[in-house]
């Protein structure tokens, strides 16, 4: 067995080759999913690059990626694998046309055929598990499926197999990396859970924050970057509905690079503060908390 | 899995480790154990952060549990790693401190350059402004590392908490005096004057490195603390509650701002299963018109049975909550909570009362931030009869005579309180009446069950006239009171 990355320096790099910024917490994980041949549940808030964090590994490992987009309502014909039962009704019909004279024998033929590969329509999990190259696989916000259908997902988990009653036990030629994103809209499985390496993506630090915009956003300056990520930093600690996110940060700064500010002020912040707060109370509360900066803003957190 | 003898002392540290994250709270199974000590062959072990990386992503499942580990990683791990050995007073090497104390005449200079002791208060003083205002990590933990070596007064086996010694140590550095300064030098420093945005700015950079410090010396304090009585009675003494199993009547500032964090995703998370529950409930009875029309497809072969799908009406909502002192925080996240999944009631009016009771109904009207429409409650609502403390009575009479013809046969009534009427009257009659008329009536009690009934509280008298009493401490406790309600 060959690992891609050798150490977990080797992980941070080979992301930041492919513009991921990894900190030490998602470069270690990412190795130790490798090492372990476990998948890893990817937790946090919207718009932290959890998906692409998947895409940049694959990226970075040359690997193929294969999504399976997660909703409710998703089931094994979905996910795991299908029978083609328009092509095996034609097979019938063929055989029918053909007339045989042994009858039972032929019969068993057909059945035999009927549920062989040919007719098999694989679906993402399968295809993972059965790809001859490596691969990446994306399990995309598995929190949105009932907890019934984590089921499905357990076997492949943990064995790195799919088990098909007609066919037997389709068994992994290479250990896939798997990533499972979720936006803890409900909580997961115990077992599923069990199964998983943890690592929870937060809003980037400061520093980190502003090399993201650095590495992402053509054109914008050094010191523009930096106030961004302060700014940024400033609003998220306001109380809001809803935070905004690194991809929101980066909406933000390209807007201003489009613009041609270069230094941001108070009036420049108030016009283009909507790419960044989605709700117009937001904007109001960050407008006013910025408006009257000599209060102690710890205040009113506490005492409500 | 194979286990390499020579690393039996770090397995023996790791399984007390994980004993004491079970004590915690954290449910750790078996596989991840084992999934941790697999984890850690692969990583290099002098790496602190990727040993720390290592262990929370296979024990810790649970981001809101993150702190309690953290914690306990803490207090176990302290003593390791080079750049915390403890050593008083010594600084890390090649730091040339002469540099930080500028403007000093040539004698102190050297003398400062020398080591930590020789210093003099004023000059630990000038350090840590200078550090902060460079936002020097290393020289700020050599800094906090001399504080606490210098102001807390740390005694081998002194009974004292960890906090009194922090106490200690953040009085003599005064944060609050160091960050005006920090301010005031960066309007000096700034071209013309800052506007308010900037000035915003610069003050969220320096008060995240003061926090920074203050981190620094608790995590000092810690260290020195776990040298002097070992790790397991340290870890019992720091081991808190997970946020869902906080007490909401005694939880302290920085708890209650962790349960308000807390409360925005349990909110969501409970909509969103709410919604789900209701549109996939128990399957009805068999539809008969249905099951023939689709029969018609299989020929008229009744091959697909259809089937009646449950709508329960939605329950309309009347929340009476006790806003005193001692049950207000409860009285608040219920409040929360229920407006926050207010889509699952078909109407929800709330009123609040300590003697006297009022209306808030229409603060929640319209408004999409309900964290300060609560807010609004408490300062606004009229709540104040005679002299201020809780009376049940009065209050539930006043609730009869104003808004007792609007409590019906589809109304929930829920009320909340410990039911502490100082010995008021308790005019259970009302409950009794509220009862024959409304669909249900539940109270909700934060008092621990030992404590019913005891002293002023009446809770059972209450209690024989509702639909059920429930003890309701915490928000695991709220959300699952919640989740049954609908």
């Amino acid at each position: 067995m060959s690992f891609s990355f050798a150490d977990v320096d080797s992980v941070r790099k080979g992301l930041s080759d492919v513009q991921y910024l990894a900190d030490e917490g998602i470069a270690g994980v990412v190795y130790l999913a490798e090492r372990l041949q476990k998948p890893v549940l990817v937790e946090g808030p919207a718009g932290t690059g959890k998906t692409q964090l998947a895409k940049s590994v694959a990226e970075a490992t040359g690997a193929r990626l294969i999504r399976l987009q997660c909703y409710e309502g998703l089931d094994e014909s979905k996910a795991l694998y299908e029978w083609n039962y328009k092509k095996q009704l034609l097979r019938i019909q063929a055989e029918r046309q053909g007339e045989d004279p042994e009858g039972e024998g032929m019969w068993q033929q057909i059945e035999d055929d009927l549920f062989s590969e040919e007719f098999l329509l694989t679906r993402p999990l399968l295809e993972a598990i059965r790809a001859a190259e490596p691969v990446v696989l994306l399990i995309d916000e598995v929190d949105r499926v009932e907890i019934e259908t984590e089921a499905l997902l357990l076997e492949i988990l943990s064995d790195y197999q799919v088990s098909i009653p007609e066919l037997g036990t389709v068994a992994a030629s290479q250990i896939p990396l798997v990533f499972l994103t979720s936006n803890n809209t409900r909580e997961l499985s115990e077992a599923l859970k069990r199964r998983c390496l943890f690592l929870h993506i937060d809003y980037p630090d400061l520093d980190r924050e502003k090399e993201i915009v650095l590495a992402k956003v053509p054109g914008v300056g050094e010191s523009l970057a930096d106030q961004v990520a302060r700014i940024v930093r400033s609003v998220r600690q306001i109380e809001l509905k809803k935070a905004p996110s690194v991809s929101e940060t980066l909406d933000w700064a390209r807007t201003l690079v489009l613009l041609g500010v270069e230094h941001i002020d108070a009036d420049t912040a108030a016009e283009t503060v909507n790419i960044l707060l989605k709700y117009r109370s937001d904007i109001e509360k960050a407008l006013k908390e910025f408006a009257s900066s000599d209060e102690d803003f710890a205040a009113p957190v506490a005492t409500s | 899995m194979k286990v390499e003898p020579a690393t039996s002392p770090l397995l023996a540290l790791l399984a007390g480790f994980i004993s004491e994250l079970r004590a915690a709270g954290l449910p750790v199974s078996l596989t991840e154990n084992l999934d941790a000590m697999e984890a850690i062959q692969h990583i290099p072990i002098e790496d602190r952060d990727a040993f720390k990386y290592a262990l929370a992503a296979t024990l810790v499942k649970n981001h809101a549990h993150w702190r309690a580990f953290e914690t306990v990683f803490e207090v176990y791990f302290s003593l390791r790693g080079a750049e915390y050995d403890l050593i008083d007073g010594e600084w890390p090497e090649g730091m040339d401190l002469s540099d930080f104390v500028d403007g000093m005449d040539g004698q102190q200079r050297r003398q400062g350059g020398g080591g930590g002791e020789a210093m003099s208060a004023e000059q630990l003083a000038e350090m840590l402004f200078q550090a902060l205002m460079r936002g020097d990590d290393a020289l700020m933990r050599a800094i906090a590392r001399q504080a606490v070596q210098r102001y807390a007064g740390m005694e081998p086996g002194r009974p004292v908490g960890g906090t009194y010694y922090l106490y200690r140590t953040l009085r003599n550095l005064d944060l609050d005096g160091v960050l005006e300064r920090l301010m005031d030098q960066a309007r000096q420093d700034a071209p013309g004057d800052l506007t308010p945005l900037e000035e915003r700015l610069e003050r969220d950079e320096f008060e995240a490195r003061v926090d920074q410090l203050r981190k620094e010396v608790e995590a000092e304090i810690r260290r020195r603390l776990v040298a002097d009585r070992g790790v397991e009675a340290m870890a019992k003494t720091l081991r808190k509650p997970l946020p869902e199993d906080v007490d909401f009547m005694h939880a302290s500032r920085e708890e209650m701002m962790a349960l308000r964090r807390a409360i925005y995703p349990l909110t969501r998370k409970l909509a969103v299963r709410l919604a789900r529950k209701r549109r996939h409930g128990r399957k009805g009875p068999l539809d008969f018109r249905n099951t023939m029309r689709h029969s018609l497809s299989y020929g008229g072969v009744p091959a697909e049975p259809k089937f009646r799908y449950p709508r329960p009406a939605k329950p309309e909502i009347m929340v009476v909550a006790d806003v005193s002192g001692s049950v207000a925080a409860f009285a608040r996240f219920t409040l929360h909570l229920v407006y926050a999944i207010s889509n699952q009631f078909s109407k929800v009016r709330s009123f609040v009362f300590i003697d006297g009771l009022d209306e808030v109904t229409s603060f929640f009207e319209g408004v999409d931030d309900i964290g300060e429409a609560v807010h609004r409650v408490n300062a606004e609502a009229d709540v104040v009869w005679v002299d201020g403390h809780s009376d049940y009575g009065h209050a539930f009479e006043v609730f009869w005579e104003r808004y007792g013809k609007d409590v019906g046969p589809k109304t929930t009534v829920m009320i909340l309180g410990d039911a502490r009427n100082n010995y008021h009257a308790s005019q259970a009659w009302i409950l009794k009446e509220i009862e024959h008329r409304a669909r249900k009536v539940f109270w909700l009690n934060p008092e621990p069950g030992a404590y019913w009934d005891t002293g002023d509280s009446i809770v059972s008298e209450y209690g024989v006239h509702c639909d059920g009493v429930f003890e309701v401490r915490n928000l695991r406790q709220l959300e699952g009171f919640v989740e049954n309600l609908v």
